[in-house]
């Protein structure tokens, strides 16, 4: 006999289901639809133009710029932290982990005041910067940095837990066989970590393109140079030309929209692997 | 005792000197600063700015706004979590990837999204005020703002507990005459605590520090609906560093301190109510 108490009747499935339908649909569909709505409210060569404008063209550059200069630096360093901390134990590593997670704790706003504490005019740095006509605040240096930061822990938080659970039997294997430091890495700890990994970039790669507060505070809103995209949205939002803000919101949801599509083939791409026992 | 317990993997210096390098040069110097720049008010100074009516209005207002919104999303999000674990529903994957929306949608977007429905001619808000309920510019719309972001971290939280849990230990109870509700109040609940505490925390503490979905809807009125991360900002806009720093840290202080109290309270029921 397989229904039990515990299995849900079909009248309790359907309130379930209903109640869920209505929470997800009200909070999380409703404003998508709204973002859309409200972006092709004035039609869709209205759209066009917004999208296409100077301003906002700057804008959707500088982010790509941004998030290509930032997701390789963080799986850099991802990897690298992972393999120190997953794979060897040493005095100080619960620590470490904790220092690695600590952007998580920070509101953005703060994120973004700490680098104008030390790179703003009144900043440890300031005069330095100031004598050498260098600019990291309310330049483009002074987003990469802060975006830099808030998107830190994001690939060594997938790496860490998936490379400890992998132990080092295999690497073992391949250094008694006579494979030189490098080749296991690459050969043998790569391909095993490749679904966590790409996991890691893809959170990293949709924070890095929609961090809005930390780099709000950095940036100094210069129109055309200073602004990522998120930063053109709130100008334009500012200053009530709600419909191009929408516009250009409408593009970062579609963006959103594919990060959870490639979340999602990654993470049924991982569980098939880990079915298969590790191959994918 | 050796500082490393010895390895035939190699690599480890180079890892180990690469990530505390990185680490220092963008997470641990920058916050030294915040720290060491609040030191230079002096405690006095510290405590002047802190103490403001309206520096205290924005921790009042973020802080309740904060804490009703995790407490709606453990609400919400178990509910979602029971019914993407144990409910029966063709597109059920589909809405499990649409969960995870508030992680991956800019918070920019969020916040003027969020306006535009619940503002008096939005679609929701249109509805709602007929009903006599304003949400945006008020304190109900920055506690929404907050549950839209938090939502989640306790859908996420709970999802793999209540996974792991299985059904035997439910089905032990029914066999021993226990009613369903009795089952869920003394058996699952307790189970599934720790998980919803876990989620609970992570959202208190994102919404603590949310600036970009908040920012648009709550009217920021000061005293009324200026949260704690826009006074920040504002401070650092009238070239007033010290200020900002002094709130940022007060701001930080209190949401570890929150954290490490909940952190504690989950160590002690662990040990008294035992985990099985």
């Amino acid at each position: 006999m397989n229904d039990t108490k515990a299995t849900t009747g079909f009248w309790s499935n359907a309130a379930l289901t209903a109640a869920a339908l209505l929470i997800v649909g009200v909070l999380i569909v409703l404003p998508l639809l709204v973002v859309l709505q409200q972006a092709f409210a004035e039609g869709a060569a209205a759209w066009l133009a917004s999208v296409a404008e100077p301003d906002a063209r700057a804008a959707v550059w500088l982010t790509l710029g941004v998030t290509a200069a930032v997701v390789p630096l963080n799986t850099a360093f991802g990897l690298a932290a992972a393999w120190a901390i997953a794979k060897f134990r040493f005095k100080g590593r619960s620590l470490l982990l904790s220092l690695v997670d600590l952007p998580f704790a920070v509101s953005p706003v703060i994120a973004g005041l700490v680098f104008i504490l030390v790179f703003g005019r009144h900043g440890w740095l300031g005069n330095w910067l100031d004598a050498h006509n260098l600019r990291v605040v309310f330049a483009v240096p002074g987003i990469l940095l802060a975006t830099l930061f808030v998107t830190f822990p994001f690939v060594a938080r997938e790496l860490i837990p998936l490379m400890a659970e992998q132990g080092s039997e295999e690497e073992q294997a391949a250094l008694s066989l006579g494979a030189t430091g490098w080749q296991t890495f690459v050969k043998v700890t790569l391909p095993n970590i490749k679904w966590g990994l790409l996991y890691g970039v893809i959170l990293c790669n949709a924070r890095a393109m929609g961090e809005f507060g930390a780099v709000s505070v950095v940036s100094g809103h210069i129109r055309g140079e200073t602004n990522t995209l998120p930063l053109h949205v709130e100008v334009l939002y500012n200053e009530y030309s709600f419909t191009a803000a929408f516009a250009c919101a409408s593009i970062l949801a579609g963006l959103a929209i594919v990060t959870l599509v490639l979340k999602t083939v990654v993470e049924i791409k991982g569980e098939q692997a880990a079915d298969n026992g590790g191959e994918a | 005792m050796s500082l490393k317990e010895k390895s035939v993997l190699p690599g480890f210096g180079l890892a180990f000197g690469y990530t505390v390098f990185a680490l220092s040069l963008v997470v641990l110097v920058p916050l030294s600063a915040l720290v060491l720049r609040s030191t230079e008010l002096g405690l006095s100074g510290f405590i002047e700015v802190v103490r403001h009516p309206r520096v205290l209005a924005s921790f009042r207002v973020t802080f309740l706004s904060a804490l009703a919104a995790a407490l709606a999303n453990v609400v919400l999000g178990v509910t979602v979590a029971w019914f993407l674990v144990r409910g029966r529903f063709p597109l059920k994957r589909l809405v499990d990837a649409l969960v995870d929306l508030p992680f991956a949608l800019p918070t920019a977007v969020s916040g003027i999204a969020l306006t535009a429905l619940f503002a008096p001619n939005g679609a929701l808000g249109h509805a709602l005020g007929k009903l006599g309920i304003q949400v945006a510019f008020t304190a109900t719309g920055i506690t929404v703002a907050m549950i839209f972001i938090g939502l989640p971290f306790v859908i996420r939280s709970v999802q793999p507990a209540l996974a792991d849990l299985g059904k035997e230990l439910e089905e032990a109870s029914h066999s021993l005459g226990a009613s369903r509700f009795q089952t869920l109040l003394r058996v699952v609940f307790p189970l599934l605590a720790p998980s919803v505490l876990s989620g609970f925390t992570l959202a208190f503490a994102r919404a603590l520090g949310e600036y970009g979905s908040v920012v648009f809807i709550a009217g920021n009125m000061p005293m009324k609906t200026e949260i704690a991360s826009l006074l920040i900002i504002t401070k650092l806009e009238q070239f007033d560093y010290a200020g900002a720093t002094a709130i940022a840290v007060a701001l930080l202080g209190l949401s570890l301190l929150f954290i490490l109290l909940i952190n504690a309270f989950q160590a002690w029921t662990a040990k008294y109510l035992g985990n099985g």
